[in-house]
């Protein structure tokens, strides 16, 4: 079986004090290949940090089923397995570090599968020098900067070697730099180690980077497949409420309103770059 | 600013004092306490002086930090010296209506003080060297025997390694609440104790609110990372003990000894 994870008819409501809430996820159909590289994209309230959430076993289906790895993640003698296979990161930096001193964070998961010392030091340093943090081996987290913090939360994903890594929103609180350094991260997660990768986000620049988007809109998916096929749907995007990238947008706008005609399908300013340069020729 | 507020006072270096093992550091700081208790005679006191002397010279810490920390008991030094200088009877040598001074008076008024002073530069020797997280490790280690019983050694060692964790980064998030309430006008500098009470509650309440939340996403990543207390964990640093620590261990053994054989013979 080459899904990693895969949904089956996927519901899932929140419980309130009256019962259930109105359900955020609306029977998902969604099959994740190994080694793939996969954004979810949708709207703040589209259920895709819900959806995340069920990859990992901290949200629990509903109705319908969620398998990782094969494993029915409802079944609660299956969840120390099931995170072992996928590793989740979050949005806020300060909330997930543990350790007052960089490397005894990135250890903490390896601690607590009972790897023996020797191993787990190999593998803090492997993993901090992979995210470029080995200087900072020994500083105490607060004192660096987000992205850093961030990638340090990745470094201790790196180091429990899962097959799978769900990242959360994991750049939403960075300014650009930061931004840029943890994407260059989570590409190597994918390029270098061959994990699969799950990048939920609301950024297109990231998106875009992925082989595959799923586009989330109210609880269910809008859209799958290749950024190339699911951005130049641009006014399916637009009634999702999301934008396109903005390469994209230009050559739409110049379809629309000069009847240019022109392919609208550049992924990067290159692209773009070349199809308006044979436009204005 | 609040975030340079150093906890439990440790001073970072590399002398052998700082290298030994925390484990080593606390049963040596119990033992230094037991002996201060049971010293008798000048000799010893000598003894002791000279030892903790060296110890400070090891480490690297300047007398003056040290002279520092005692002044927040001098209060209590002051108190007890006093106390014992005028109350205790004896061979009165002046004499003041209720108040009088006995020859015994002085000299246990003064190895009182001797005493209480050494005993707080012992003890913060041991924070002034190891630093907080070792000081945990140290102790969640040395409680180890207490698990068999069930005692929660290591979920107290963990509570105590998250809240020095979230420290700083609770006291950033309390400035800038602070700065966010003074932004909309609030005044936290006049009016008398009660109204400046009342005005740490719009700083308190959306810190609780936020330390909540954060407790909370703590705690899934924490499960995330397969936490499950303390089943089958192993550590990354396993704390040896070195030749510094043995010949700690000896030379603290051979001079708190003779201390205390000492003080059996009243010296």
């Amino acid at each position: 079986m080459s899904e990693i994870i895969k949904t089956e008819a996927l519901t899932y409501a929140y419980p309130t004090e009256n019962g259930l809430s109105a359900p955020v996820l609306k029977g998902v159909d969604l099959q994740i290949r190994r080694g793939e590289f996969v954004a979810v994209l949708g709207h703040n309230g589209s259920g895709k940090s819900t959806l995340a959430g069920h990859f990992n076993a901290i949200r629990l289906p509903t109705g319908g089923v969620c398998y990782v790895d094969m494993m029915d993640t409802r079944d609660e003698s299956n969840t120390y397995e099931v995170r072992k296979t996928v590793s989740m990161v979050f949005q806020n930096p300060d909330n997930q570090l543990v350790a007052t001193v960089v490397e005894e964070d990135v250890a903490f998961a390896l601690e607590n599968m009972g790897v023996p010392p020797a191993e787990i030091r190999k593998r803090v340093d492997d993993a901090l020098k992979s995210v470029g943090m080995y200087e900072y081996r020994t500083q105490a987290p607060h004192r660096l900067s987000g992205g850093q913090k961030q990638r340090i939360a990745i470094a201790g994903v790196i180091a429990m070697m899962p097959r799978c890594v769900v990242l959360d929103e994991p750049t939403a609180m960075l300014d650009p730099q930061g931004r840029r350094e943890v994407m260059e991260v989570v590409r190597e997660l994918n390029h270098k180690y061959g994990i699969t990768v799950i990048l939920i986000t609301h950024h297109m620049d990231e998106a875009v980077q992925a082989q595959r988007v799923v586009v989330m809109h109210r609880g269910n998916v809008l859209l799958d497949g290749a950024p190339r096929e699911i951005f130049t749907q641009v006014d399916t995007l637009r009634d999702a409420r999301l934008t396109v990238p903005q390469t994209i947008e230009i050559l739409h706008e110049l379809n629309v309103k000069d009847g240019a005609n022109l392919k609208i399908d550049a992924l990067s300013v290159t692209e773009c770059a070349d199809i308006l340069e044979q436009y204005l020729q | 600013m609040l975030k340079d507020i150093t906890i439990g006072q440790f001073f970072p270096g590399t002398s052998a004092v700082h290298r030994l093992d925390p484990r080593v550091k606390i049963v040596l700081t119990v033992a230094m306490i037991i002996t201060l208790f049971l010293a008798a005679g000048p000799i010893s006191y000598v003894i002791i002086i000279g030892f903790l002397a060296a110890i400070i010279g090891i480490s690297g810490i300047s007398p003056k930090l040290i002279v520092r920390g005692l002044k927040p008991v001098l209060f209590i030094i002051i108190f007890t010296a006093v106390l014992n200088l005028f109350y205790t009877p004896g061979d009165y040598i002046w004499q003041w209506g209720f108040l009088h001074i006995s020859k015994e008076g002085i000299k246990i008024a003064f190895f009182m003080v001797l005493r209480l002073m050494l005993l707080i530069i012992a003890t913060s020797m041991l924070t002034y060297t190891t630093s907080p997280i070792q000081l945990t490790d140290g102790l969640e280690r040395l409680l180890g025997p207490l698990k068999k019983v069930h005692a929660p050694v290591h979920e107290l060692s963990m509570m105590m390694s998250i809240a020095l964790r979230f420290i700083p980064t609770l006291i950033e998030e309390t400035e800038k609440i602070i700065s966010a309430q003074k932004a909309r006008g609030a005044d936290f500098e006049s009016g008398n104790i009660v109204q400046r009470a009342k005005a740490m509650v719009p700083i308190l309440v959306p810190l609780f609110v936020s330390a909540f939340r954060r407790a909370d996403e703590l705690a899934t990543a924490m499960e995330c990372r397969l936490y499950r207390g303390d089943v089958g964990r192993t550590r990354m640093k396993q704390l040896k003990i070195e030749r510094v620590d043995v010949c700690a261990m000896v030379i603290s053994a051979v001079v708190l000894g003779s201390v205390i054989t000492l003080g059996r013979f009243g010296l």
